[in-house]
């Protein structure tokens, strides 16, 4: 047994420069408990004066082991913990687990699920840039925003609700389709929602895009180029702002995003008002693919057929002999998968969100990975922050829209 | 496999000690740790892989030969192509060369690694834990280290239980 590790002064000098030692800068600590900084962020400043010399970033608040608890247990059971990770864009967590589960085992999914998956990631996509639009607009003082906006975030959630009984943590996507089919009642609810969203987002729009305070906040603030973003692994709206059109519906189709007919929005500021631009014209373009979605939405079965990686349907089980060894087969030991590893990913509303899942030839995967996007975005924070004042860096948190159960996992 | 791969795969081959794997369609490359930078730069610099998506690792424990991967999934943005790289590390306390210098953003990455696997990167310019509380004991991701549930302690137990966890006071 050794002692407690201690942490010295010395091994933390590295990060401040050489005037913060002599008290020339002032060194201040924002968050972890701090209302604009998105969750449990905590932001170590160097200050002259009110600029920012330098910003580091402290994560880990919100660390939970999913990883670890994932590797000890079965493929379907791990799946509860993908919802608990990005908390704004639960469905989408769940369509990447399953479609990197999906490629580990070679499982087909049938074409009404398919759509049904797309249907409601895109509803989760309009959600989380609602909530974005009505947080970091409330940053920057402008209220009203954030309580209309919530307002229309909760019809999605109401949808969710019906199809899977959660408002938020549906884990309604599972392994080879869905976890039932969608109620009667789900397309008439789409259809009302998507019929009132536009006319409200111009309201939005009008409160905002051209509003003089807003502009003089976000305009010139947060500068980065589409160079700095692909050296340092920025995707989504961010590196879109930049004016690179790298979006992962289009550059590598999934759940066959290749058959609907959208635009992917970019704006070429690299600022925090060209990424309010992208996020607000995205939620336009996720419309068209939820109205496309609506209108071709197929007939047919929302699971695969494999028993080997799919339960049976609930009315076998009083009548089928096989259906009840393999249903309790499936829920007690799971299903083997190969040894290999696979990596899969979709475009979650901040970027890349992926999964690398190795299979060790068990029921139980040898090693889960989350390549979440907000990891990744929040490390460029130094770099978007220097020479501005504390006041934008709120705005710049923000903008970057962070999830810190994405980030810590 | 692809055929924007395999001008990079081809030029790995002959000019590095490296050896692809192929699985559903997604390629790897076995790296050697001491050819992992140049590995790297080649590919950066001739065959435009620009962005790193990320780095991880994998515990294979009990096995020691190796007991580690660590995987690097490269993204060529103008070929539109992903390519992975695997370097086996051996032994209980390995290390490698950073790749800072080609990905900036391998620096919490490798971080990350650190903190859950006890893997030390060579050269890196900070570091320190990224996830875990700086003065934390022991590396949570690797195999050895216990998943079981956590006692709660209070002030009259607090020692009796510490008495029962040898990873907490290693």
């Amino acid at each position: 047994m050794t002692e407690q590790n201690e942490i010295l002064l010395d091994e933390l000098k590295h990060l401040v420069s050489e005037r913060a030692l002599t008290g020339e800068t002032m060194l201040l600590n924002m968050g972890p408990q701090h209302p604009s900084t998105h969750g449990v962020l905590r932001l170590l400043l160097e200050l002259d004066g009110e600029i920012v010399v330098n910003c580091i970033p402290d994560i880990g608040f919100l660390h939970t082991g999913i990883e670890k608890n994932m590797e000890a247990k079965t493929y379907q059971k791990a799946e509860v913990m993908t919802d608990r990770m990005d908390y704004l864009n639960t469905v989408g967590n769940n369509l990447v687990y399953c479609l990197a589960v999906e490629k580990l085992v070679d499982l087909d999914v049938p074409p009404r699920a398919q759509t049904i998956r797309v249907l409601l990631t895109e509803l989760t996509r309009i959600a989380s840039h609602l909530l974005w639009m009505g947080t970091s607009a409330l940053d920057l003082a402008a209220m009203s925003v954030f309580l209309y906006a919530m307002r229309e975030r909760e019809m999605i959630l109401d949808i969710l609700e019906m199809v899977s009984g959660a408002r938020m943590m549906t884990t309604y996507i599972r392994p080879g389709g869905l976890w039932r089919d969608v109620p009667v009642e789900f397309e008439e609810a789409v259809a009302n929602f998507i019929n009132i969203l536009p006319g409200r987002l111009d309201e939005y729009e009008s409160l905002l895009t051209t509003n003089a305070l807003f502009l003089e906040r976000t305009e010139g603030i947060g500068v980065i180029t589409t160079q700095q973003c692909i050296q340092w692994g920025i995707t989504g709206p961010v590196l879109r702002a930049t004016g690179l059109p790298y979006d992962l519906r289009k550059a590598r189709p999934y759940s066959g995003y290749e058959q609907y007919d959208f635009d992917i929005p970019t704006a070429t500021g690299g600022d925090i008002y060209s990424r309010y631009r992208v996020r607000v014209a995205e939620v336009r373009q996720s419309l068209r693919i939820v109205r496309q979605a609506l209108d071709r939405l197929p007939y047919g079965p929302v699971r695969s057929n494999n028993r080997k990686f799919v339960p049976p349907p609930r009315s076998e089980l009083s009548t089928s002999m096989e259906a009840v060894i393999q249903h309790f087969k499936l829920w007690t030991e799971g299903f083997p998968a190969p040894k290999g590893s696979v990596y899969a990913a979709i475009e979650s509303p901040r970027g890349e969100l992926g999964f690398l899942i190795e299979g060790n030839g068990g029921s139980r995967p040898q090693r889960v990975f989350y390549r979440g996007p907000t990891f990744a975005n929040l490390q460029i924070m130094p770099l978007l922050s220097k020479g501005h004042f504390v006041a934008d860096l709120v705005g710049i948190i923000g903008s970057i829209d962070i999830v810190l159960g994405d980030c810590d996992r | 496999m692809d055929a924007k791969l395999q001008p990079a795969v081809d030029a790995l081959t002959g000019r590095l000690n490296v050896e692809p794997v192929e699985f559903r369609d997604q390629v790897s490359l076995l790296v050697q740790p001491d050819q992992i930078v140049s590995a790297a730069q080649i590919l950066r610099d001739e065959f435009q892989f620009d962005m790193l998506t990320f780095l991880t690792a994998v515990d294979y424990w009990p096995e020691l030969a190796p007991r580690f991967h660590i995987v690097y999934m490269l993204y060529s943005v103008p070929h539109n192509a992903n390519l992975s790289l695997r370097v086996p590390l051996e032994g209980n306390a390995p290390h490698l060369p950073t790749l800072e210098g080609v990905y900036p953003n391998a620096n919490w990455y490798e971080r990350e690694v650190w903190d859950m696997f006890g893997v030390r990167f060579d050269g890196h310019s900070d570091l320190r834990r990224i996830l875990m509380p700086a003065d934390w004991q022991g590396h949570p991701l690797r195999k050895d280290y216990p998943l079981g549930y956590e006692e709660v302690q209070f002030t009259f137990n607090a020692e009796e239980i510490d008495l029962r966890k040898p990873y907490a006071r290693e």
